[in-house]
């Protein structure tokens, strides 16, 4: 069971109160390092860090407002060929998800992995957030305001800025981590809720860190669920206009005719991991002879012939595992819709299997397993 | 459209469908010639990439044919592959492409009559259905 606390803010200033509790946990080592997103010099973006003097965690922000990386992928190369001493990684819910995803993959070792996640409001594309540092509406003040929407639900960006598209329409603003910071339906000012699963709690009272006895104030449960619904309907909203790309092969070119075919959209995915990706293999090349005989049987073909090949190709392989981050659609230079293409085939799929990616790392992904009993119609009949 | 022969690619298993068409030639079943097999030891080694490559280089339907369940040769490859057929088939249904054109049988070896039937009448629905319209998207 996890167990309950409060970490009482003072003066309003969350990070510092929380700076304290990472602080206090390397120092009574109960882990011996913490990775955390951690502002890079100019003070405009944000950058994970893995630190193991107290001293470092200067800077360091639970809530960073911009995800640069799929830290999954981060904790990936982190643990892959296991880890030697106890790392806390600090996460946002969709690289929690992520990360979900890859153990099951067997990506993440979790041996000596601790998560640490807290309520998200939403993030921001790495270049509005430079912006509004620029403007002055980031950092602190960008915080606060932030975490005065959540208190009632009620997030809203900055005047002229808005989330990440993936954020607006992510209905998993709340996970489940090792250490989990509650925001929503908290006091702004007064307080953070910190649940604290089996693994660590024992250990965390021991050494006089936190004291659990805590509950959750009555109207959290509202709350969250306020801005889930909020995001469902804007999810289901951008699902149904998305219809009209989706709705023929012809009509999908026509609204990806700008793809530039760069892969970012796969480089940025962490669920895309394989070391040797098929599209970096000579396996569909073709002699130059085959493309003449293709081009003079029908006139003209469009080259390269692969746009279309691409991205059918990565949601076979990625789509039932998609957490819905935005990663790729935040990497692509041609501002085309990947997260939604992705979110909107992949809610379908997931569907067929009542699979939910990123919930428990012991739900087997369904590219992994089978049912003898199931999907009857495909068998046998003529 | 009256001259439209419909080109079918078929992946079939070693043990069961691929010695299923065997038998249908040796017993003499009569069947279209529209269809192209690619001989495979297992119709869970079928990656659903060279499905999507066939139909895209202009097949007009892709047949996958493995052992019935419960008699794979390997256990369980052909539970694997009505998975993989099954995601390939949702993702290509919702992105407004008919999933029809794929088709995933159990064909054992025994059954030389049934791998002509299914053949004569995947070709009759292709027929139907016309020319894939993915040939298209290639056109300049």
């Amino acid at each position: 069971m996890a167990k309950q606390a409060v970490l009482e803010i003072t003066d309003g200033k969350m990070e510092e109160a929380l700076r304290g509790l990472l602080k206090r946990l390397l120092e009574k080592k109960v882990v011996d390092a913490i990775l955390i997103p951690k502002a890079a010099p100019p003070g405009n973006s944000y950058v994970q860090s893995l630190i193991r003097d107290p001293e470092k965690l200067s800077g360091t922000s639970v809530l960073a407002p911009t995800m640069p990386v799929q830290s999954a992928r981060v904790v990936s190369h982190l643990t892959f060929k296991g880890l030697g001493q106890k790392v806390l990684a600090v996460l946002k819910p969709c690289e929690v998800r992520a990360v979900v995803e890859l153990v099951k993959f067997l990506q993440v070792k979790q041996e000596n992995l601790y998560l640490m996640s807290v309520d998200c409001p939403g993030t921001f594309e790495v270049l509005d957030y430079a912006k509004m540092s620029e403007e002055a509406v980031g950092g602190e003040g960008l915080e606060r305001v932030l975490r005065e929407g959540m208190e009632n639900g009620e997030v809203n960006p900055p005047a002229g800025y808005h989330f990440r598209t993936a954020c607006q329409m992510c209905e998993y603003p709340v996970v489940e981590a090792d250490i989990y910071l509650k925001l929503f339906g908290y006091k702004a000012d007064e307080k953070i809720g910190i649940e604290v699963g089996d693994r660590l709690h024992g250990e965390i009272e021991e050494k006089g860190i936190l004291s659990f006895s805590a509950e959750e104030p009555a109207k959290r449960s509202e709350v969250v669920n306020k801005v889930i619904a909020a995001r469902t309907k804007k999810r289901d909203e951008a699902f149904a206009e998305f219809k009209e790309v989706t709705k023929d092969l012809r009509s999908f070119l026509d609204r990806f005719s700008t793809c530039v075919r760069c892969h970012n959209c796969m480089v940025a995915c962490p669920i895309c991991y394989c070391k040797e990706c098929v599209f970096r293999t000579s396996v569909f090349e073709h002699e130059g002879d085959q493309f003449l005989r293709w081009a003079d049987r029908k006139g003209a073909i469009r080259m390269p012939t692969d746009t279309l090949m691409f991205h059918l190709i990565r949601l076979s392989h990625m789509v039932t595992s998609c957490i819905g981050c935005g990663l790729c659609e935040s990497a692509c230079p041609s501002r085309l819709p990947v997260a939604t293409l992705f979110r909107s085939v992949g809610e379908k799929v997931q569907k067929m299997f009542q699979y939910v990616p990123g919930r428990k790392v012991d739900e087997a992904p369904p590219v992994a397993t089978f049912r003898e009993d199931e999907l009857k119609l495909e068998s046998g009949a003529l | 459209m009256a001259d439209f022969e419909p080109r079918i690619i078929a992946f079939l298993c070693h043990w069961c469908t691929y010695t299923g068409a065997d038998l249908a030639g040796t017993t003499r079943q009569q069947y279209p010639p529209n269809i192209r097999i690619v001989h495979l030891m297992c119709s869970g080694s079928v990656d659903t990439i060279y499905v999507l490559k066939a139909l895209m280089d202009g097949a007009d339907g892709v047949l996958i044919g493995g052992c019935h369940p419960g008699d794979c040769h390997y256990q369980t490859g052909n539970y694997k592959a009505r998975r993989r057929v099954a995601i390939l088939k949702g993702i290509l249904k919702e992105m407004g492409f008919s999933d029809e054109r794929i088709w995933l049988r159990w064909i054992s070896a025994s059954e030389g009559k049934l791998f002509a039937d299914t053949v004569t009448r995947m070709v009759d629905e292709l027929r139907k259905m016309g020319p894939n319209p993915m040939r298209q998207l290639w056109d300049a």
